[in-house]
């Protein structure tokens, strides 16, 4: 067997990993750290879309207007878009945390759960 | 092609909000409200200026951003269909927001005010964008700025269970919003576009080849499952009851009425415009979510009978009413989707008033949730009461009312369709409906009953003018749902063979 699209299977093994971590671990720091590793799989899936191998990113430096002799730039300015998206969902993520710890003094999500219920009670 | 003035109306009600979110974001507390609620009457003023025209404007048309044509210019599409959803959101969007305006002032921390306004405006702008947007990628964005939004408006009430509720939120979103991006990129990667129409008709091709089968229904799938998890279909929907249940009322019904409903309208527009109904229909997804939505309409009942917490209760009937317009979906047909736009407006008209009212008759409870300390209240507060009672029949289905009609369309389409689909969904109506009749219903025997009030002195609570305002709109509306659906399903018919 021949495989030649190592990018993108690396990109599907650790967006599993960022999402089951997303999904079923307790801790909400690495709940965050999940997220962020999906987030970034994914943007490593869509970059390796955008690559042709050999050609050059877009600019012209060298005198050369032939489209072929480079790639489309449009998966990087959308890498780009999605990173400043993600940063800004951590960020948010990170805060809720932050303000979670500072009332219930603990990262755990099922811990948290149990104290909320009884503060309701 | 030269373009009339109106014809940017959509281009305005996207900007508007976005740069009035900064405007809001320096002024005080009281400024900023008046502000908000100033540009969300002209979002509802311009989309319905916008609807008439569109009602006898020949097309839908694309809007031409900064005069470049599609490919370059970033698209925005404008069809009927567009008009009079964009005139729906923002309206439910101005009177729920009228309806808890008095609450913040209790629930929100004094000083950040103007924050919540500012969210509120970017929740606006991000909805508008959705509705109109012809983009994927841009869908995205907005999807993402709706999501941080909505859990910024889940949070806004200092509390420690808002809180977690939020979080839950954020965490369940942010699996939706990878696993649509995943499904945007393979789309992507297959066609080699990200405008709706282009991308539609590279899949048109690649339909009639039959190439890349198997990837396109993995995109497909994945997108819609994504949409899926973020609008809380039924396995979906945990964070759902602590999340409505928690926070501000106004937070509260614009969460249930048009958060959700924002993403199953991209989900519509992306069924009907990127993918076709039939290649929907041939791969079988639309099956499993029909499943999925059957499901949800029992057991989101069920767990609503459970429920004593009368704001608790009616976060579970938003999930079975999730189902229902699933379902509508899950036909695959043009008549489903219409059933299911049809549906999406009578439940946010009715689910926010709920929600509004429900809060008005807890505070003339001295502020418990409880079914059994809600006896009396609707006589207490009589207007919140019939709010109340006019959302909860519409629910059910009463007539002159608009869940009838939705139901009515619901069976019409389950009758179009035949097979097993018209058995299990006529089925599953027949017992939703039953089930909610049973909770609503001894939700309005609890607030109409003077039981156990004796000997209980009630803190007198007066309904603020712009609670008035909002419960009287919202039961206008509701009722005019009722009476006028005729002209309504025929535009929405209309707009939605514009759209696809």
């Amino acid at each position: 067997m021949n495989f030649s699209n190592y990018e993108m299977i690396a990109a599907v093994i650790l967006f599993g990993i960022g999402f089951s971590v997303l999904l079923l671990d307790r801790n909400l720091m690495k709940k965050i750290i999940g997220f962020s590793m999906m987030d970034s799989a994914l943007y490593l899936f869509l970059t390796s879309i955008g690559y042709v191998d050999g050609r050059k990113a877009p600019i012209v430096v060298d005198g050369i207007t032939n489209v072929a002799a480079y790639i489309n730039p449009i998966p990087a300015g959308l890498v780009l878009t999605g990173i400043v998206v993600s940063v800004a969902s951590s960020a948010v993520m990170l805060a809720l945390t932050v303000r979670l710890y500072r009332h219930y003094h603990t990262l755990d999500i099922d811990e948290i759960t149990v104290l909320a219920q009884k503060e309701e009670d | 092609m030269h373009m009339a003035l109106w014809q940017s109306i959509p281009f305005a009600c996207i900007l508007l909000p976005l740069g009035s979110a900064a405007v809001t974001s320096v002024l005080k507390g009281k400024g900023a409200r008046r502000w908000t609620i100033a540009v969300l009457l002209a979002e509802v003023i311009g989309a319905a200026v916008l609807a008439v025209l569109m009602a006898s404007y020949p097309e839908s048309y694309p809007y031409r951003m900064g005069h470049y044509d599609a490919p370059w210019g970033n698209m925005i599409r404008v069809g009927q269909l567009e008009a009079i959803t964009a005139f729906f959101f923002s309206l439910v969007m101005l009177l729920s927001l009228l309806g808890g305006v008095k609450k913040l002032d209790e629930h929100v921390v004094a000083g950040k005010h103007n924050l919540y306004f500012v969210v509120m405006l970017l929740l606006t702008a991000a909805l508008m964008a959705q509705v109109y947007t012809d983009d994927m990628f841009t869908a995205y964005v907005f999807v993402e700025i709706m999501t941080i939004a909505a859990c910024t408006l889940i949070a806004a009430r200092n509390r420690g269970k808002s809180l977690l509720a939020s979080t839950r939120y954020m965490i369940m979103n942010s699996i939706g919003s990878g696993l649509f991006l995943l499904g945007l990129i393979l789309t992507y990667g297959l066609t080699g576009h990200l405008l709706m129409s282009n991308v539609h008709d590279s899949m048109r091709q690649l339909a009639m080849t039959g190439q890349y089968d198997i990837p396109v229904t993995v995109a497909f799938a994945l997108i819609t499952s994504g949409l899926a998890i973020k609008s809380a279909l039924f396995p979906f929907h945990t964070w759902v009851p602590d999340a409505y249940g928690s926070t501000t009322p106004a937070s509260a019904s614009v969460l249930s009425s048009l958060v959700s409903k924002g993403y199953i309208f991209l989900l519509i527009k992306i069924y009907c415009r990127v993918y076709n109904l039939d290649i929907v229909a041939e791969a079988g997804v639309t099956n499993v979510l029909f499943v999925f939505a059957i499901v949800a309409m029992i057991m989101g009942s069920i767990m609503a009978i459970r429920e004593t917490d009368i704001r608790r209760m009616i976060a579970y009937s938003s999930v079975a009413q999730i189902g229902y317009i699933f379902m509508g979906i899950g036909f695959g047909t043009e008549f489903g989707m219409m059933a299911a736009m049809f549906h999406i407006f009578a439940h946010s008209a009715s689910k926010a008033m709920l929600f509004i009212s429900s809060s008005a008759l807890i505070d003339a409870s001295n502020g418990n949730s409880s079914l059994k300390d809600l006896q009396g209240s609707g006589y207490r507060n009589k207007l919140a009461g019939i709010a109340f009672t006019v959302g909860a029949l519409s629910m059910v289905g009463f007539p002159f009312l608009g869940g009838l009609i939705s139901k009515i369309n619901f069976a019409d389409a389950a009758l179009q369709y035949q097979g097993h689909h018209m058995m299990l969904a006529l089925a599953a109506l027949a017992i939703s409906t039953w089930l909610n009749v049973l909770y609503f219903l001894r939700t309005m025997m609890s607030i109409y009953s003077k039981q156990g009030t004796e000997g209980i002195t009630y803190a007198a609570k007066k309904n603020n003018p712009a609670l008035v305002v909002s419960l009287v709109a919202f039961i206008a509306l509701n009722i005019a749902l009722g009476m006028f659906a005729q002209p309504l399903i025929a535009g929405l018919m209309r707009g939605l063979s514009l759209f696809c």
